[in-house]
């Protein structure tokens, strides 16, 4: 099983602030890996910062055997990173099929057609409204658009920043079906989450983040056991 | 745009069909009119400075309303092309250049040179957001102004002279084209309601295209969400760098027609006052609608004009035609009335611009126009 992505001491400021303080972690090829942690702990920070929008002063991150600490945030994208960012950021504008077609942007364009079909299959919520303009589907439609987008440029990892926030509960159900079907075709998967439980539950490892350190990994299944999990994300 | 949405393409080509040909229908009309001397000579004046504002207009709509960035400077680069075609007409006026040659040259250069303004000024400029963004091109579109303050050129028969002072050390039978504060005289007007009509085309036939182009939707993609854009892999930075400088360069188009209409031009004509007037064209024209920038411009350009019987009351007037027009364009009641009738005319397509919110409200422009 090859390493997709290896993370290796980043340590990430905003100004003074020192949010990420030597992270290590790594995503092996199929696998779900979540990681959970508190508001503000520094799971978006972490995320920032592969996808090339934030940089680390130290350590190195690598992609499928490359570094790309030093690579910029757009080719970042065409080397096979898609990350759905925190908050649903869609296209308001234009349709859900131009969302998606603007996902395809860096990929070559005979793929798209046969992405859009992949999409559709895997949210088939978005194909009954592929003429509709984004910015009026309900919440679980646009997270659900933006995975679906993120997915149009053949992600050889796809990262996930809280795709259940703000949803209810049926839909944050729906949303990590989603998320195990896309695990069972194959998509490497690295997953950030408050909602500890939903996310321990898919995850094969996790990693868990408190001030900007890991604090905790394991399996999904063990760090969901443990004790101090269990206290301080999991109510008790 | 091969595969980018291919359904679109036809709509979008017949859209573009329906600009040029009624752009054209409209030239033809005030060409026939003008020859059966049925066009107040007032009017007849303001026929070249209407296309010049025209290409303003729209130049500018392609910043604030395709882009999304908020541009106080535009003159400045109305301003740079102006100039520059000044001094190449002149230049090239003992070369025996026809002066369609002459006004060809003098605008691409003026173009030419208003784009590489735009690319300089917008690396540094397109770093900053959002109201930062706004003030440092207002101070760009000022030093333009100061910098156009303090160029001196001149030719004679050992060629062309460019200096910050006056001295240029000319021959007697020199000729001064550029004389910093006190502009260009003497300038051939070698611009033509002609040129003005073709120019128009030329910028309504870039604007449409890169709308239309991959290009132009991952510059509309960056305005509608920046942090979903980064995320899809699109270069920010250079996408808002490319509608500026596209904005930029067709600006020196327009800048150079106009500055080629007068036989004197002031570096102070391009200020603060011209730069918040074409804004209120394209505020008023609706954001990213380049038809209402075509209107505004044609109307606001001409209502001076018309309004001169009220000599004292002429800007107060003016501003309460802009204040009127406001209202009424921002009722939702009446928008929704012309939305159903241009709904009935062209038949319905998904326009991604329509939250025309007007950005700023300024409601005086302060200064006359032409
Ligand atoms: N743009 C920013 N400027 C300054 N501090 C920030 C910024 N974004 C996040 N932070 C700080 O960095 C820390 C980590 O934030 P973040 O990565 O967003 O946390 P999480 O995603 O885990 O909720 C927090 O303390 C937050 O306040
Ligand atoms: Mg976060």
């Amino acid at each position: 099983m090859g390493t997709v992505l290896t993370v290796r001491d980043i340590n990430v400021y905003y100004g003074a602030i020192h949010a990420i303080k030597g992270i290590s972690f790594d995503v092996n090829k199929g696998e779900i890996v979540t990681l959970i942690g508190a508001n503000g702990a520094g799971k978006s920070t972490t995320l920032h910062t592969i996808s090339g929008l934030l940089r680390s002063k130290t350590g190195d991150i690598e992609f499928l055997e490359s570094s790309i600490a030093r690579t910029p945030a757009h080719k970042i994208v065409a080397k096979g990173i898609s990350h759905v960012p925190e908050g649903r950021r869609i296209f308001q504008r234009m349709t859900v099929e131009e969302n998606l077609q603007m996902g395809a942007f860096v990929s070559k364009p005979e793929r798209i057609a046969h992405n859009l079909e992949y999409v559709y299959e895997q949210f088939p919520r978005l194909k009954e409204r592929t003429k509709q303009i984004a910015g009026t589907l309900s919440g679980g439609e646009q997270q659900m658009l933006a995975m679906g987008r993120a997915l149009m440029c053949d992600p050889r990892l796809l990262m996930l920043d809280e795709p259940s926030m703000g949803l209810a509960p049926i839909l944050v159900d729906q949303i990590f079906e989603i998320i195990q079907n896309l695990h069972k075709a194959g998509t490497t998967i690295l997953l950030v989450e408050q909602n500890a439980q939903m996310a321990l539950s898919v995850a094969d490892r996790a990693y868990v983040i408190e001030t900007g350190r890991i604090t905790l990994s394991g399996t999904g299944e063990e760090l969901a056991k443990s004790d101090e999990v269990r206290k301080a994300y999991l109510g008790g | 745009m091969k595969t980018f949405g291919k359904r679109k393409l036809s709509p979008y080509a017949k859209d573009s069909a329906i600009s040029y040909g009624l752009v054209t229908a409209a030239f033809v009309i005030v060409s026939i009119l003008n020859s059966m001397g049925l066009v107040s000579s007032s009017l007849q004046g303001q026929l070249v400075p209407i296309c010049c504002y025209i290409v303003m207009a729209v130049s500018l709509n392609l910043v604030v309303g395709i882009s999304g960035e908020l541009s106080l400077g535009h003159a400045g680069f109305m301003s740079v092309g102006a100039f520059t075609g000044i001094v190449i007409s002149g230049i090239l006026e003992t070369s025996g250049l026809p002066d369609v040659g002459r006004l060809i040259a003098a605008i691409l250069c003026g173009a030419i040179m208003a784009g590489v303004f735009g690319f300089l000024i917008g690396i540094p400029v397109l770093k900053l957001r959002g109201d930062y963004l706004a003030i440092v091109t207002l101070a760009f579109g000022e030093i333009i102004k100061n910098f156009m303050n303090i160029i001196y050129a001149g030719k004679d028969s050992t060629g062309f002279h460019l200096r910050t002072n006056p001295d240029l050390g000319l021959e007697p039978t020199g000729r001064m084209l550029l004389n910093g504060p006190m502009g260009a005289t003497q300038v051939q007007r070698i611009a033509s309601f002609t040129a003005g009509f073709i120019l128009v085309l030329v910028t309504l036939f870039i604007v449409q295209n890169l709308m239309n182009s991959k290009q132009g939707r991952a510059i509309m993609a960056c305005r509608d969400n920046r942090i979903a854009a980064e995320s899809i892999g699109l270069n920010v930075t250079k996408y808002k760098l490319m509608a500026f400088t596209v904005s930029a360069a067709l600006a020196g188009m327009g800048g150079a027609l106009f500055g080629l209409n007068y036989s004197t031009l002031l570096p102070i004509k391009f200020n603060f006052n011209t730069s918040v007037l074409i804004l209120v064209f394209v505020v008023l024209g609706g954001l990213g609608n380049i038809w209402g920038s075509i209107i505004a411009a044609t109307i606001l350009t001409i209502l001076p004009e018309a309004l001169r019987q009220f000599a004292d009351y002429r800007m107060l007037a003016y501003a309460i035609v802009l204040i009127l027009v406001m209202i009424a364009t921002y009722n939702p009641f009446l928008r929704s009335r012309v939305m159903m009738l241009r709904d009935k005319i062209i038949p319905k397509k998904d326009k991604p611009d329509e939250g025309r919110k007007p950005r700023t409200r300024r409601k005086k422009s302060g200064k006359e126009v032409g």
